[in-house]
């Protein structure tokens, strides 16, 4: 099916120590900005640095940059089913004050 | 009989305890989800035992939670899920393919014994510390109040979630790269389809709530409070996650009794099925809007209204492809040449009670009404008319249809009849009275009841003993049959479809010559006007 892409992408050793390397100072990030106050902004700053470090791991450590069309389905396919997850929950919650009985 | 088959092949233990052929594997998950369901039906006979008579008199109110916990684990976790996929779909994927197994054998005897150990793990667990959240481990009571062998059994469940994860996994890369050469997409069996759209969920839910077990673990070891509001939690939290997986789980046990089903009808109706491509997407369609409806679980749980609102709808949109498939069926059977055999009177008895249980489910999918009955016997009968009368009347139906195939002998014929009879006589006994003794207001979990309800409960519990005369005597003609049945022959039924086009039983690698495809799915002759059969 996707004979083209069956050949091994050799990724230089160098690129993975730059990776690793992001993904320290994304946990020194972390760790740094726990210690300010930023208010409502805590929670955007810690999740955003958190999804970058996710989406490089995925994209160099799990190879999928470097992979075919139906990995890229699949990847895409199951960040989807999270944003499902997600997005139904917070239906809820943010709905929470919305309406009473009585 | 043929003088090659994987029943012969080789016959010391370690040839079985070993193998990597998907019909031994299937077998071994055959009779372990016969031994659970034992276990789990001994647990429901106490509890129809403890129900005769409204005091609690039988069981102490404590004894009484742990039972019902472990006949809902029992069967949920290690019949149920595994049912149809783990038995009948592994034994007969590779040979609907045309192919000589799975795409990763040994991946595929790792999962028998992932489920193997999780679920022994988890008996052993609930025998010998008693576990009594119920099967839902609703928080916070499973994580700050219940003294019973929660963790033990939390990680015996998440043990045995990888059994079902390898195994979605293994059969959708089956499905993508092993088919014959000319078996398209659309020349598949529906049963494929069904297996297709239950390893989606199987490989995307599961982990969901393997997570969420471990969740209730950890906050029952460190104290996370992650669903503990004194600390800023939510116990509701656990429900959106648990009910995230758990309600597209029925759909894992039904999906592939849907697709065991169509098989059977074109099968014992000799016709196309009707509107296959439907029927085929259907099944994704049932996978796919399954995962948006797991509200409908938490109607008076304290979500939030706009939210109980959504989820309402949403829940009566995945009625829509479950009814296609019942219209398909039954225009399928029309003018067909039926032939009323043990199979096809196991299907009839399916879209009945599947039909009853599906339509309640639109009752509660009804805010209104769903609030009314929440957590009473009308909830216990819904979900056993689906998983009962769907789940276990398709695995019946399969079992009874393939079963030449599997042994290469016929069971008797008759016995088949007054089984599958007495089951649908029996379970309907069982479960109706319970729609109306829960409609009546009677509350589902508790050892004691109102006396009002006795008339109701004897009436469920002398119907048990029925149903439980149902579900032996197939145990006892089918074993009967191994040694002393009529030799079946490749094709006792006269159907289409590549796993006919092999002897009776397959050899140990399915068939002697590559099958190449060159027809659809279900190609019986047309029937001559007028023409009896
Ligand atoms: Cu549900």
């Amino acid at each position: 099916m996707s004979d083209n892409h069956n050949q091994h992408h050799i990724v230089p050793l160098s690129t993975y120590y730059t990776i690793f390397l992001a993904l320290m100072v994304g946990t020194a990030l972390t760790w740094w900005v726990a210690t300010i106050d930023l208010g409502a902004m805590n929670n955007v700053i810690m999740l955003t640095i958190a999804v970058t470090k996710a989406t490089l791991v995925v994209l160099f450590f799990m190879h999928v940059k470097y992979s075919s069309k139906l990995i890229w389905l699949a990847v895409g396919g199951s960040i989807f089913f999270l944003l499902i997850l997600i997005v139904l929950t917070l239906n809820d919650y943010m709905a929470r004050g919305w309406y009473t009985f009585g | 009989m043929p003088t090659n088959t994987y029943l012969n092949a080789a016959t010391t233990l370690k040839s079985w305890l070993l193998t990597r052929d998907h019909k031994r594997i299937a077998l071994m998950y055959i009779a372990g989800i016969t031994f659970f369901f034992g276990i789990g039906g001994f647990f429901a006979a106490l509890i129809r035992l403890e129900l005769v008579t409204p005091a609690g008199d039988l069981l102490t109110d404590e004894t009484y939670n742990k039972v019902f916990t472990m006949h809902g684990v029992m069967m949920v976790f290690f019949v149920l899920i595994p049912l149809i996929p783990a038995s009948l779909g592994n034994f007969l994927l590779p040979l609907m393919l045309g192919t000589k197994d799975v795409a990763f054998p040994k991946l595929n005897l790792l999962s028998f014994y992932v489920y193997l150990f999780g679920s022994l793990f988890t008996l052993y667990a609930i025998v010998a510390g008693g576990l009594d959240t119920g099967w839902t481990f609703y928080t916070p009571f499973s994580t700050v109040a219940s003294t019973s062998a929660v963790v033990p059994a939390a990680l015996g469940i998440f043990i045995n979630g990888f059994s079902s994860i390898l195994t979605g996994l293994n059969f959708m890369v089956t499905i993508h790269k092993m088919r014959a050469p000319g078996l398209t997409w659309f020349r598949l069996p529906l049963f494929v389809w069904a297996l297709y759209a239950t390893s989606l969920i199987q490989v995307l839910g599961t982990p969901v709530v393997a997570i969420t077990i471990v969740l209730v673990a950890a906050e029952r070891i460190f104290g996370f409070g992650l669903f503990n509001p004194a600390v800023g939690g939510d116990p509701v939290l656990f429900q959106h996650l648990f009910w995230f997986y758990s309600h597209p789980a029925v759909y894992i046990m039904i999906l592939p009794a849907m697709g065991v089903v169509s098989e059977v009808i074109a099968g014992m109706a000799r016709k196309q099925i009707f509107g296959y491509s439907f029927v085929a997407f259907s099944s994704l369609g049932i996978a796919i809007v399954g995962f948006l409806v797991w509200g409908h679980h938490m109607f008076v749980a304290g979500q939030s209204i706009y939210s109980a609102l959504v989820f309402s709808v949403l829940t009566f949109i995945v009625a829509i492809p479950s009814a296609v498939k019942v219209f398909n069926w039954t225009a399928t059977m029309y003018k067909g040449s039926i032939s009323w055999q043990t199979p096809m009177i196991y299907v009839a008895g399916f879209i009945g009670l599947f039909a009853i249980g599906g339509l309640t489910g639109l009752f509660l999918a009804a805010m209104g009404l769903d609030i009314h009955v929440t957590d009473t016997y009308f909830i216990v009968a819904h979900f056993h008319y689906v998983m009962v009368g769907g789940a276990i009347m398709g695995y019946m139906a399969g079992i009874h249809y393939w079963w030449p195939k599997i042994t290469g002998r016929m069971y008797n014929e008759f016995l088949g009849k007054v089984s599958a009879a007495i089951v649908f006589i029996g379970f309907n006994l069982t479960f109706f009275p319970q729609f109306i003794a829960g409609y009546a207001g009677m509350p589902r979990r508790y050892h004691a009841y109102a006396d009002a309800y006795q008339v109701w409960n004897v009436l469920s519990s002398a119907g048990a003993s029925i149903l439980a005369v149902g579900f032996t005597m197939p145990l006892l003609y089918l074993a009967w049959s191994l040694k002393n049945g009529e030799i079946a022959g490749d094709n006792p039924w006269g159907a289409v479809g590549l796993e006919w086009n092999t002897t009776s039983p397959p050899p140990t690698e399915n068939f002697h010559t590559q099958p190449i495809v060159t027809w659809d799915a279900y190609e019986y002759p047309t029937p001559v006007e007028g023409h009896v059969v």
